[in-house]
């Protein structure tokens, strides 16, 4: 058990609904800061839910969920994303009806310590190449990449990424592998949720497996190696 | 063939005119509509009325405060607004995420609500409000009285700035997107249930404001909205519904096309701008301006 101070989420007994539809049931774990943890199972185990829940975007939840000292399981998406949690959706919600300036500029900055535009640009330069295209006509690698740029700049410690190398090409998925462990090189935080198992062993310190709504075990970078069969049990890969 | 070019110019210029004064105000309205639409996925159909609210603010700001028509073109539209306000949140908010039916019927009530109860106070005759620019201009070819001039001026400043806002301005960005997607735009902290608030308010002060330019031209009556808001809706409908350049462009547009079709063939003028809804909805079923959704 990391002690307080270095944990900078901590999720404990969490209850999540979708109308009647129960989805978590129980989820507990803890993001120590600064390291890159990720969400790894099958479809349809709550993946997606925890991190709508931990944003607040899953309304009907209960339990507790500490982010960096605040309880923030009453509080609206709006406030949670205020006190520096960032969200990039699995669907990515690039908007059609903005260009991809608008698109990268739309995030508020909540909070000193972000990056800077010309860092975003540095990382991503096609996202300047195409300033003023529409945000939906980019391909899906650039969006992905849109998705993420756009919330580096809001001072966000904690950066929740949904499954950003979903249907996206090797040199897509190694660029985001790149991006990933430049965030952690910067003390940023970011709690991933993956399918794919090989990319999230590139970049991640923790997994925890979740099943059913629940997280039933936690395998640490070291122990990858060693529990692979288990792992891939769990996978069902 | 040859009475069509008979036509002396000052009748046509003089109903070019008078369309585009009708043009001016379904231009405001619809954009009204669009907004609302747009942000809250609500037909308002209240929206008539909260016209005729602003012409009756006007009127009584006038008769009760001695507030002069310059003060009223102010002040109106910021109170008419805010009844939209308390509307949103006492109501409204509360049906936000049910069908789009829910919403046009709870708005049609209050339509039927708040005429009823101007119609109790004030009969329906109509009541005058003096032109406050008498007089006009001689422009040679017709005559401009000032203040037509001026309802057509002040529809387009406020149409374009209110298209530049939204198009082209930050805050316009967090309108747009939160239309398209506003759980996303909530997560990056921006708050959408307040800025759907105002933007209802704003819709409505919009039909408050083309109240008040109502005013002295046509008689403040409590029906006053109710005989213009199917012609408004159908100009939404042409242009696309939530469109904004499309509820501008048309509403001037089709203003225009009345104004002609009572030279040329006064008979169908009042029927005009429902065959022009037909046969867009025909070729372009989410109208001339709108992306299906």
């Amino acid at each position: 058990m990391p002690d307080a101070s270095q944990t900078i989420l901590s999720v404990k007994d969490l209850h999540s609904h979708y109308g009647e539809s129960h989805i978590l049931h129980g989820m507990t774990f803890d993001v120590p800061r600064g390291e890159v943890v990720t969400l790894l199972g099958r479809n349809g185990v709550g993946k997606t839910t925890t991190m709508r829940s931990i944003m607040g975007v899953v309304r009907q939840r209960r339990g507790s969920i500490v982010y960096d000292g605040t309880e923030t399981i009453a509080l609206a998406a709006n406030q949670i994303a205020r006190l520096g949690v960032a969200y990039c959706p699995e669907e990515r919600a690039i908007f059609s009806s903005l260009n991809v300036t608008e698109n990268l500029l739309l995030p508020p900055v909540v909070r000193p310590g972000g990056m800077t535009l010309e860092e975003v640009y540095e990382l991503f330069p096609r996202l300047k190449e195409r300033g003023n295209s529409q945000g939906t006509k980019l391909s899906g690698g650039e969006q992905q990449m849109l998705a993420i740029a756009r919330i580096l700049r809001t001072g966000a410690q904690l950066f929740l990424l949904d499954e950003p190398t979903e249907g996206l090409a090797p040199v897509i998925v190694h660029q985001i592998g790149e991006i990933v462990r430049t965030l952690k090189a910067k003390g940023y935080t970011v709690l991933l949720v993956e399918q794919n198992f090989h990319f999230a062993a590139t970049v991640a310190d923790r997994h925890y497996i979740v099943e059913h709504g629940q997280v039933i075990d936690m395998i640490a970078r070291d122990e990858v190696a060693a529990k692979k069969s288990k792992i891939e049990e769990y996978l069902g890969v | 063939m040859m009475t069509l070019l008979a036509v002396p110019p000052q009748v046509l210029f003089g109903q070019l005119l008078l369309g585009l004064i009708n043009g001016a105000f379904y231009a405001l309205l619809s954009l009204g509509l669009a907004v609302i639409f747009g942000m809250l996925n609500v037909i308002n159909f209240a929206h008539g009325a909260q016209y005729m609210m602003g012409a009756f603010g006007a009127w009584m700001l006038l008769e009760y405060f001695g507030i002069p028509f310059w003060g009223a073109l102010f002040m109106v539209p910021i109170l008419v607004g805010l009844t939209g306000i308390v509307i949103e949140r006492l109501l409204l908010s509360r049906i936000a995420n049910l069908d789009h039916i829910y919403g046009l019927l709870l708005t049609f009530g209050l339509a039927l609500i708040i005429e009823g109860l101007f119609r109790q106070r004030f009969g329906i005759s109509g009541l005058p409000y003096a032109n406050p620019i008498p007089g006009g201009i001689n422009l040679g070819f017709m005559f401009l009285p000032w203040f037509r001039g001026i309802i057509v001026l002040v529809s387009l400043v406020v149409c374009f700035g209110t298209w530049f806002v939204i198009e082209k301005t930050k805050l316009g960005s967090y309108l747009r997107a939160a239309t398209e997607n506003p759980d996303v735009v909530r997560a990056f902290g921006i708050n959408v249930p307040l800025m759907i608030t105002l933007t209802y308010g704003c819709g409505v002060a919009l039909a408050g404001l083309a109240g008040v330019l109502a005013a002295p031209i046509y008689s403040v009556s409590p029906v006053m909205g109710s005989s213009l808001i199917i012609v408004v809706f159908a100009v939404v409908v042409i242009g696309g519904m939530g469109s904004i350049l499309g509820s501008i462009v048309t509403g001037f547009g089709l203003g225009i096309v009345e104004g002609l079709t009572k030279v040329f063939y006064p008979e169908a003028s009042a029927t005009v701008i429902f065959v022009v809804m037909a046969i867009v909805l025909m070729i372009r079923p989410a109208g001339l301006f709108g992306t299906a959704r």
